[in-house]
């Protein structure tokens, strides 16, 4: 079980969190005006790295709120987490 | 490049006999890659391997390696449950899944091995009147298509399966299942082995222990060469058959992959008699259990819910699932758990796979198996074959395109997979 770092809460066991899939995936501001691969690649493609990762988890059993954290998907080890809308660490 | 075969029969047993079993060879060569092939197959799992072996025996390409990573079937091969059917709801996945069923059914004679196949059955519980529409939906859907798969009671899954339990006062009683009569278990081992060998005795070259760092394009953008940590490798036909790796390797081609990769888990038991005859799913409250050969009971969990290339999950989520085992079959609450593992599954969107081409001419993709891949082994070897030999995709696999994201021909069988992982 991951011990996530909550960057409102601390370190606290994965079975508080939902997972959020992965990070600054923008909704693009007017869809209408995109083709079909662009939409598509917006809704279905992922980076999927085997290395580090940048994704949202939500605290939902601890404070209810979103953040970002970079974790290395081969080790699972947390490198950072923060806030929405801060810059990463 | 081939040698000959060393076959297997009652008579090759008798006469090994008399000389105390020392004449039997090795199975396979273990080749240095050659620099230039017709055709490279990346991944040495059940489905590269299946696909090398169609290669060579179904569309006459003799110069045809496949290059693993580390060992052949050490993957998710050797990771998965075992279990085969192919009771899926929508059209496209019925003939994929039902073709591959056909071909298990005659494997070991195609093979010369025996990979153990065993129609012992498959019950799916319904555990609420949700399950038990959507099973009977399942039931008429693939009886349409031709795909064995009957509605059972409560009763009736007991007597099939007589370890079950029935009880009323259960959390989530069972209140009936679909049972697919031809679907099963087999060796899955074997099936990496049998098909090593018998694409080897082709003429196919295994690699072991060669990893791809690399796609080389020409001008034009096809494909040139791979490398690899053995050395630079021509060819102009790319299959990539590396499950949950599959977005690294597509990548260094320069594509993204509608995929994610999450650790699925299974465990078995200590041995212990025959006391489990068939396989039972159940989807609602996750569990699913069969008995292997040696007498583990082998069970499966489901996915952890993040992307990881870890090969082992978390406590938790097997625990969920042996709390359900526990639920339907309380006489195995005192049963040891002997291993656990994980493997890495690509899922798709859709959880349907992909056997296709791809944007890059010469690059071939076969991926997106998600949690179910092993039961689809000798179907997928042989569709991805005929599409990279033909440079076309076969019928059976055609809907299992890339581009149907972008054009909205989803196959959604999420809610058909036998766990909701």
């Amino acid at each position: 079980m991951l011990l996530i770092p909550c960057p409102y809460c601390g370190p606290r066991p994965e079975l508080e969190f939902a997972y959020g899939g992965e990070a600054n995936m923008v909704r693009p501001a007017d869809p209408a005006l995109l083709n079909d691969d662009d939409w598509a690649a917006f809704l279905y493609q992922r980076s999927n790295p085997r290395g580090l990762h940048a994704e949202r988890w939500r605290h939902v059993h601890g404070c209810g709120r979103f953040f970002n954290a970079r974790r290395d998907t081969v080790s699972d080890l947390f490198q950072a987490s923060w806030k929405p809308g801060e810059a990463p660490p | 490049m081939s040698h000959v075969m060393q076959r297997f029969s009652g008579f090759a047993i008798a006469r090994q006999a008399l000389t105390g079993h020392m004449g039997w060879g090795r199975q396979w060569r273990s080749p240095e890659p050659q620099p230039t092939y017709d055709a490279v197959i990346v991944g040495g799992g059940g489905h590269g391997l299946a696909t090398a072996f169609h290669l060579a025996r179904d569309h006459g390409m003799r110069r045809v390696a496949v290059l693993e990573k580390s060992w052949i079937g050490g993957g998710n091969t050797g990771r998965n449950t075992t279990i085969i059917r192919s009771n899926y709801l929508f059209d496209a996945s019925s003939r994929l899944y039902d073709h591959a069923v056909q071909l298990w059914e005659r494997l070991s004679q195609t093979l010369n091995y025996n990979v153990m196949f065993s129609q012992r059955g498959v019950l799916m519980l319904a555990h609420n009147v949700h399950d038990e529409q959507v099973f009977k939906r399942h039931v008429h859907a693939n009886r349409l298509n031709g795909v064995d798969n009957e509605w059972l009671s409560a009763s009736e899954a007991q007597a099939f399966c007589p370890p079950l339990r029935i009880d009323g006062d259960m959390r989530y009683p069972v209140l009936g299942a679909a049972l697919q009569r031809r679907a099963g278990t087999a060796r899955h081992d074997a099936v990496a082995w049998g098909y090593a060998r018998a694409a080897d005795a082709l003429g196919v070259d295994i690699v072991e222990n060669c990893a791809v760092t690399g796609i080389v394009r020409d001008a034009g953008g096809a494909v040139q060469a791979v490398e690899t940590t053995r050395g630079r490798i021509a060819t102009r036909k790319l299959g990539v058959v590396a499950a949950g790796n599959t977005s690294v390797i597509m990548g260094m081609a320069g594509l993204r992959m509608p995929l994610e990769s999450y650790p699925l888990q299974a465990l078995v038991s200590e041995p212990v008699k025959r006391v489990f005859p068939c396989v039972v799913m159940s989807n609602s409250i996750h569990a699913y259990i069969s008995q292997s050969d040696k007498g583990e009971l082998v069970i499966g969990a489901g996915t952890d819910a993040y992307v990881s290339y870890s090969q082992r999950g978390a406590l938790h989520v097997s625990t969920h699932t042996l709390e359900a085992i526990c639920e339907l079959f309380p006489q195995f609450r005192r049963l040891r758990m002997l291993r656990n593992w994980g493997g890495i599954v690509d899922v798709t969107p859709d959880r349907s796979p992909i056997i296709a081409k791809t944007a890059v001419p010469g690059l071939y993709v076969n991926c997106g198996w998600g949690t179910g891949g092993f039961k689809a082994t000798p179907g997928s070897g042989d569709l991805f074959a005929w599409t990279v030999a033909k440079d076309e995709p076969h019928p059976i696999n055609a809907p299992f395109t890339i581009e149907r994201f972008r054009d909205g021909y989803l196959i959604d069988e999420a809610a058909a997979a036998a766990v909701a992982h």
